[in-house]
């Protein structure tokens, strides 16, 4: 028999001595692998259970306490010290609502317009441009209360003069979520890809246009996610609503430019919260419970929308 | 004259050369040779340097792109074949920090002139981009789109139609103008993208490696569309793909990367322009032969 041939013993040899050796290989990793892989895993979750458990706690303990004052007087009534079990929040919800309203008409034109400016305008070696940039996303992170003493110094008071009215609120929580919208929408143009401007341009469209009917439309969902996630933000927003003349014992419905008062759910959930007695307590939760739904849908519904209408180039 | 006899021998030693260097060259071509010496000038560059913030990526090209021909540039990569195409539409303004020397002539009036608007030289200088980039509309609204914003809104649908079917894209879409232009197949898309640019009737299409993103049988259409529409517009395509050139070109412009002494800078040249049969059997430059017969780049 052939040296060379398949059922040559010295072949047989050679080719268990090679299965033996793949089989060892294929074993168990070592154990120290094992025990690291498992101990990074467990922390892992650890940190998810840690964040999850933080709002399951908030919500269960706001259900528990509040369950009792949920009703239609929860939203068709106003605040009243001397009867809680009838108390509500209308007040504070039309005060909200409006609050939403001022903002959005103000964060749109003006936090989209900056972006389309930044984005689409601003010459990026120009070194005031990029100051500009710089001082948005540090405007991004400052302190509502300090917007709130802002508010109070330049809208309340000050070049603008509003007085403690509800459209000073608006302007205020505003100028406090504008940086997000700037942010947001700057991404969402960013995420337009440079070939549909040039595509645009070269059939002779002027760069109004392009962005016009081009730029803007393909960055909209993007946008709209931005507004509803800052929007979400000003609804919950109190300390600088408290500056500028949000107060807690309205008892009629608050009007844009009505010089009486105004309030808002977050608030009266605060000034509920203060007080000793059980029942406002529980309305209190009650409170926190309805603007968690609503802040809840909210973010869903940008969350929606993102993965709806998000453009794959 | 010799002149005369090159044009009538041409089409033999044009296929004999082609068979010689083992590129297919469709018959459809061969009905469309003329005499480009006597043909009207669209584009003139006198010395044409172009520069990115200061640093030159073509220097000094001179070169007539005749009326009504398909005028291809080749070279290798990096040796700003694409960069001198967008210098004809002034697509080079787009880009912080570009410049363009010297003097392009566009039907005699200079292009980089103080008078010129580039948006307008855009609507008369159509350009075809190397990956399709149809808009996130429909396809009606793609081809609509031109039209559009130039204004001219009456009788769109039979401009849109008319633009469709002028890139040989109307049989396979017509049932489906109100789709997603997305949904096309990338073929379709840049055929889509042509149709996009002729609806604005512009006389000059430029095309940056139209076919370079495409699979054979797209580009073979893209080609066969190539051949149609230089009956009514001139076009200027940039390609990678020297058989291509062969195949669709009536000139061709070969361009190369050049060194300075220190090899520190490289900038394009253009080596040799000429008729594209000549560049592809007897190129007047070693480097052009070298090129076309494979030996470098």
């Amino acid at each position: 028999m052939e040296a060379g041939s398949p059922s040559s013993p010295r072949n047989r040899l050679a080719v268990a001595g090679a299965r033996a050796t793949t089989q060892a290989k294929l074993r168990d990793q070592p154990r120290g692998d094992v025990v690291r892989n498992a101990v990074f895993a467990g922390l892992l979750l650890l940190a998810v259970t840690i964040a999850l458990a933080g709002l399951l706690a908030l919500i269960f303990q706001a259900l528990a306490k509040g369950s009792s004052a949920f009703g239609p007087d929860l939203v068709n009534n106003p605040p009243s010290t001397a009867f809680p079990d009838k108390a509500g929040y209308r007040p504070a919800i039309i005060g909200s609502l409006q609050l939403i309203a001022g903002v959005l008409l103000f964060i749109l034109p003006v936090g989209v317009g900056a972006a389309l400016y930044l984005e689409e305008y601003a010459d990026k070696s120009r070194w005031w441009n990029t100051v500009i940039e710089v001082n948005i996303q540090n405007l991004a992170a400052v302190p509502s209360i300090i917007y709130g003493i802002l508010g109070l110094a330049f809208i309340v008071r000050g070049p603008l003069d509003l007085g403690f009215i509800l459209v000073a609120g608006s302007l205020t929580l505003a100028l406090l979520v504008l940086p997000m919208v700037i942010i947001a929408s700057r991404e969402a143009l960013r995420a337009v890809p440079d070939s549909i401007r040039q595509g645009s341009l070269a059939l002779g469209a002027t760069q109004w246009q392009t962005i016009r009917r081009q730029v803007l439309p393909a960055a909209i969902p993007g946008i709209a996610t931005g507004v509803i996630l800052a929007v979400s933000r000003a609804v919950g927003e109190t300390a600088p609503l408290l500056l500028v003349g949000a107060t807690v014992f309205v008892t009629f419905d608050p009007t844009p430019f009505g010089t009486d008062g105004y309030s808002a759910m977050p608030v009266q959930i605060f000034n509920y919260a203060l007080r000793p007695q059980e029942e406002f307590q529980a309305l209190a939760a009650a409170g926190i419970i309805l603007m968690l739904v609503v802040l809840l849908a909210m973010n869903s519904f940008a969350i929606w929308l993102r993965n709806r209408y998000e453009q794959r180039w | 004259m010799a002149h005369d006899d090159r044009a009538r021998t041409g089409r033999d030693t044009r296929e004999e050369a082609a068979a010689r260097a083992g590129i297919a060259v469709r018959p459809e071509e061969f009905r469309h040779q003329r005499d480009s010496g006597r043909r009207e000038r669209v584009f003139e560059l006198k010395g044409v340097d172009v520069l990115y913030s200061g640093v030159t990526a073509v220097k000094g090209v001179s070169m007539d792109i005749h009326h009504k021909d398909v005028t291809a540039l080749i070279g290798p990569s990096g040796c700003g074949k694409s960069t001198l195409l967008r210098c004809f539409n002034r697509m080079n303004d787009l880009i912080p920090g570009a410049e363009v020397r010297g003097e392009i002539l566009y039907h005699g009036e200079d292009l980089y002139g103080p008078a010129v608007d580039p948006v307008q030289a855009r609507k008369l200088i159509g350009m075809v981009f190397q990956k399709p980039n149809p808009f996130p509309k429909s396809i009606y609204d793609n081809v609509a789109f031109g039209p559009r914003i130039l204004g001219r809104k009456d009788g769109l649908d039979e401009t849109v139609e008319k633009a469709l079917r002028g890139a040989a894209l109307w049989d396979e879409v017509k049932d489906r103008l109100k789709d997603n232009a997305f949904g096309l197949s990338g073929g379709q898309q840049q055929r889509l993208c042509i149709a996009r640019c002729i609806a604005v009737q512009p006389d000059t299409i430029l095309m940056d490696e139209p076919c370079s993103a495409l699979d054979p049988i797209s580009t073979g259409k893209i080609e066969d569309l190539m051949i149609e529409l230089k009956e009514r517009f001139s076009i200027v395509i940039v390609t990678h793909n020297m058989q291509q050139a062969a195949r669709v070109s009536d000139r061709t412009a070969f361009l190369m990367v050049e060194l300075d002494a220190d090899e520190q800078n490289r900038w394009g040249r253009l080596v040799e322009y000429d008729e594209t049969e000549k560049i592809f059997t007897n190129p007047g430059d070693k480097r052009t032969e070298d090129y076309v017969s494979g030996k470098v780049g």
